[in-house]
C-alpha cells in the first residue's frame, strides 16, 4: 500500500544473541536484513503485550542489533527473552542521518549512544574521521562503544567522574571544536544536551543534525501522536533525524514533549 | 473553472475534503499542517471528559485492502483539547470540527457545552466508536432511540451546528438517521469505521492489535460506506459527510454522487501521503473539467436521479 511496505504488519524474527552491555542495558541481535540507514528506527512487537520504537545500534547483511535499557514494563518483558526466542519487528521507519564532510563529531548522551554507534560504523567505512563523544551518568550504565578503527576516537564522559572525563559531553565538544575543523556534528540524547550542542554548532558555524524523540504509536505517519509544535510535522515520518535549520522551527524543542494521551510533559 | 467549494450547515469549505477524526488530529499544529496540504476542513481527534492513554500498541495495522485500528480514544481531556482548538483558530482560517465522545448522554452534553466556549465551526458527536465496547457497551449510534435522545440532549447545549457520526454497522441506518434529524441534528457523518474486525499474525498465532479487534477503514469498506450514504441521503434532508474508503478523486466523486455534501478522508493519508488532500482535489477538478461540471453542488446526489 505504501512505499516498500506491502503492509505494516510485523515480521517475526529470531533473537540471534543477547549481549550484556552495562547495568540493565543489553544489545539484542536479530536475524533479519533490516536495511536501515543510521538514525532510522524500527518497532519491536512483543505479541499480546505491547510494541515500542527503538533505534538501530548495529547492522550487517544478515542481522541487526538494538541496544536497550530496562526502564519499564515493556523492557522488563523483553529482558526475559533468550537467544532463539521470536519477536516481531516493523520498519525501518523515519528519516536518517546524512553523512557530510571528512571530519565529524558525534555527541551521544545516555541511550543516544545506540544510533550514533551505528552512524560511527558507517562513517568509518567511508573513511571519515570520527570524534565520538559519549556521556553517561556513571560508569555502571556506560556502554563500551570503542571501534577497531584508528579513524574513530571515543571520548567518554561521566557526570560523577567514575569513568573517562568528569563533566558533560558539551564541554568536550567545545574543546574539539576549538582545535579541529569539524564538518558536521551529529547528536542524540537528552534535549537539554542537544539544545546546547546546537548552540555550540552555531557559535562555531558548523552543520548539525540531531534525532528528536517523540511518543510514537503507529510509526507510519497517520495517528498524529508524534507531531511537533508549531510546524506540525511528524517525527516518525519527517523525523526523527532533522538538521538544525528544521529544529529551529520546532518551538517545543528543549521545552516539552507529549505523552500517550497527547498531554504536554515539560522537560 | 471548476468550483470545488461546498457548504456544510452554513459553513463554507474551500473544497469538500475533510480530515476525519482520529487521523493527524492530536494537536492544533498538526491540524494546521493538514490544512496546508489542502484539506477543506479538519476534525480534531475525539475529545473525552478526561485524559486517556488509549490501548497498548499496535493500535493500527494494515493489510492489502485497508487499515484496522483500535487506538482506544486516547486524548488529553476536554480542558487541554479546547486549548488546541483555540490555538488552531489563531493559526488557521479553515473550519474546524470539534469532535467529542463520551459513554454517557449527560457527559456528551457537558463536553458539548465546554467545547462550544471556544467556538469550533461545527461540533461532531462521536457516538459510533467500535473499539471501546467493553467499557462503553453498545454504541449509541446502533440504537435509533439512543441516537435520538443523545442528539436532542446535545442540541439543547449549543448553538453551534451539530454533526452526528453514525456507524456503517447499522443495517437500519435510514431509521437512525431520521431520528437524528428529528432530534435536531444539523448534519450526519456517515460514518465511522466498520467492524470491529480481526487480523492474526500466524507465526505467533496472536491477534496483531493489542486490543485484538479494531475498526476497519480504507478501500475494503468503500462500497459499504457508499451504500450507507446513499440510504441516508434518501432518508433525510440534512447534509451528509461521506466517510469510508475514499482514496482518490473518483472515490470522492462517487461519495458526492451517492449524496454526500463533503467527503471525509483518513486512511488515504497513509496510502497516499499527507498531501493526499491536494492530490484528490486536483483529481476531482480534472474529472469536473472533463465532464463539464462547474460546481460540487451539481454532483451531490446525482446518482439518485
Amino acid at each position: 500500500m505504501c512505499d516498500d511496505h506491502k503492509t505494516e504488519q510485523p515480521t517475526i524474527v529470531e533473537i540471534l544473541n543477547i549481549k550484556d552491555e552495562a547495568k540493565d542495558i543489553k544489545t539484542f541481535y536479530f536475524k533479519y536484513n533490516l536495511d536501515a540507514k543510521p538514525g532510522q528506527f524500527f518497532i519491536l512487537w512483543l505479541p499480546g503485550i505491547n510494541e515500542k520504537p527503538f533505534g538501530v545500534s548495529y547492522q550487517d547483511e544478515d542481522k541487526f542489533g538494538a541496544t536497550i535499557c530496562k526502564v519499564g514494563p515493556f523492557t522488563d518483558e523483553l529482558f526475559k527473552l533468550k537467544k532463539g526466542d521470536k519477536i516481531g519487528i516493523r520498519g525501518p521507519y523515519g528519516t536518517s542521518f546524512e553523512l557530510k564532510g571528512k571530519n565529524i563529531a558525534l555527541v551521544a548522551g545516555g541511550y543516544g549512544v545506540a544510533p550514533l554507534s551505528f552512524l560511527a560504523d558507517e562513517a568509518i567505512k567511508k573513511g571519515i574521521i570520527v570524534h565520538f563523544i559519549y556521556g553517561a551518568k556513571t560508569k555502571k550504565v556506560l556502554v563500551n562503544c570503542d571501534k577497531k578503527s584508528k579513524k574513530c576516537k571515543v571520548h567518554y564522559t561521566t557526570d560523577d567522574g567514575t569513568y573517562g572525563l568528569k563533566g558533560f559531553t558539551t564541554e568536550k565538544l567545545k574543546e574539539i571544536l576549538e582545535k579541529e575543523k569539524i564538518d558536521c556534528i551529529y547528536t542524540v540524547g537528552p534535549e537539554v544536551m542537544m539544545k546546547r550542542v546546537v548552540e555550540l554548532s552555531d557559535e562555531f558555524k558548523v552543520d548539525c543534525q540531531l534525532s528528536l524523540e517523540r511518543y510514537i504509536k503507529c510509526g507510519f505517519g497517520i495517528c498524529g501522536q508524534c507531531v511537533v509544535d508549531d510546524i506540525g510535522i511528524r517525527m516518525c515520518k519527517e523525523g526523527p533525524c532533522i538538521d538544525k535549520k528544521l529544529v529551529k522551527k520546532i518551538s517545543e524543542f528543549g521545552k516539552y514533549k507529549r505523552d500517550a494521551s497527547g498531554k504536554k510533559v515539560e522537560f | 473553472m471548476a468550483d470545488l467549494s461546498t457548504e456544510l450547515c452554513g459553513i463554507k469549505l474551500n473544497n469538500p475534503l475533510i480530515l476525519a477524526s482520529g487521523i493527524m488530529g492530536v494537536t492544533a499544529s498538526s491540524l494546521a499542517n493538514v490544512v496546508k496540504n489542502g484539506a477543506g476542513a479538519v476534525t480534531i481527534k475525539s475529545i473525552g471528559p478526561e485524559e486517556r492513554k488509549g490501548h497498548p500498541c499496535p493500535v493500527i495495522t494494515t493489510w492489502e485492502a485497508g487499515m484496522m485500528n483500535a487506538v482506544g480514544l486516547s486524548n488529553a481531556g476536554i480542558d487541554r483539547g479546547i486549548e488546541e482548538i483555540k490555538k488552531f483558530k489563531e493559526m488557521c482560517d479553515a473550519p474546524i470540527i470539534g469532535s467529542v465522545f463520551a459513554f454517557k448522554q449527560s457527559l456528551f452534553g457537558e463536553l458539548t457545552e465546554k467545547i462550544s466556549t471556544v467556538n469550533p465551526d461545527l461540533i461532531e458527536i462521536n457516538i459510533s466508536c467500535p473499539n471501546v465496547e467493553s467499557e462503553a457497551g453498545t454504541p449509541f449510534a446502533l440504537d435509533a432511540k439512543a441516537a435520538y435522545s443523545v442528539t436532542k440532549h446535545v442540541k439543547e447545549k449549543t448553538k453551534i451546528p451539530v454533526i452526528v457520526k453514525l456507524s456503517p454497522n447499522s443495517l437500519n441506518i435510514k431509521e437512525i438517521a431520521k431520528e437524528c434529524e428529528k432530534a435536531g441534528a444539523d448534519a450526519i457523518n456517515m460514518g465511522n469505521t466498520l467492524g470491529p474486525g480481526l487480523l492474526i499474525n500466524i507465526e505467533t498465532a496472536k491477534p496483531i492489535l493489542a486490543n485484538k479487534f479494531g475498526g476497519i477503514s480504507g478501500p475494503a469498506i468503500k462500497p459499504i460506506a457508499l451504500k450507507r450514504v446513499w440510504d441516508v441521503y434518501e432518508a433525510v434532508k440534512i447534509p451528509i459527510i461521506g466517510t469510508g474508503g475514499v482514496t482518490n478523486g473518483r472515490d470522492a466523486v462517487e461519495m458526492l454522487m451517492a449524496g454526500a455534501t463533503a467527503v471525509g478522508l483518513g486512511t488515504a493519508v497513509y496510502s497516499r501521503g499527507i498531501d493526499v488532500f491536494n492530490k484528490i482535489n486536483d483529481e476531482i477538478k480534472g474529472f469536473m473539467k472533463k465532464n463539464n461540471y462547474k460546481s460540487i453542488k451539481e454532483m451531490i446526489g446525482k446518482a439518485h436521479v
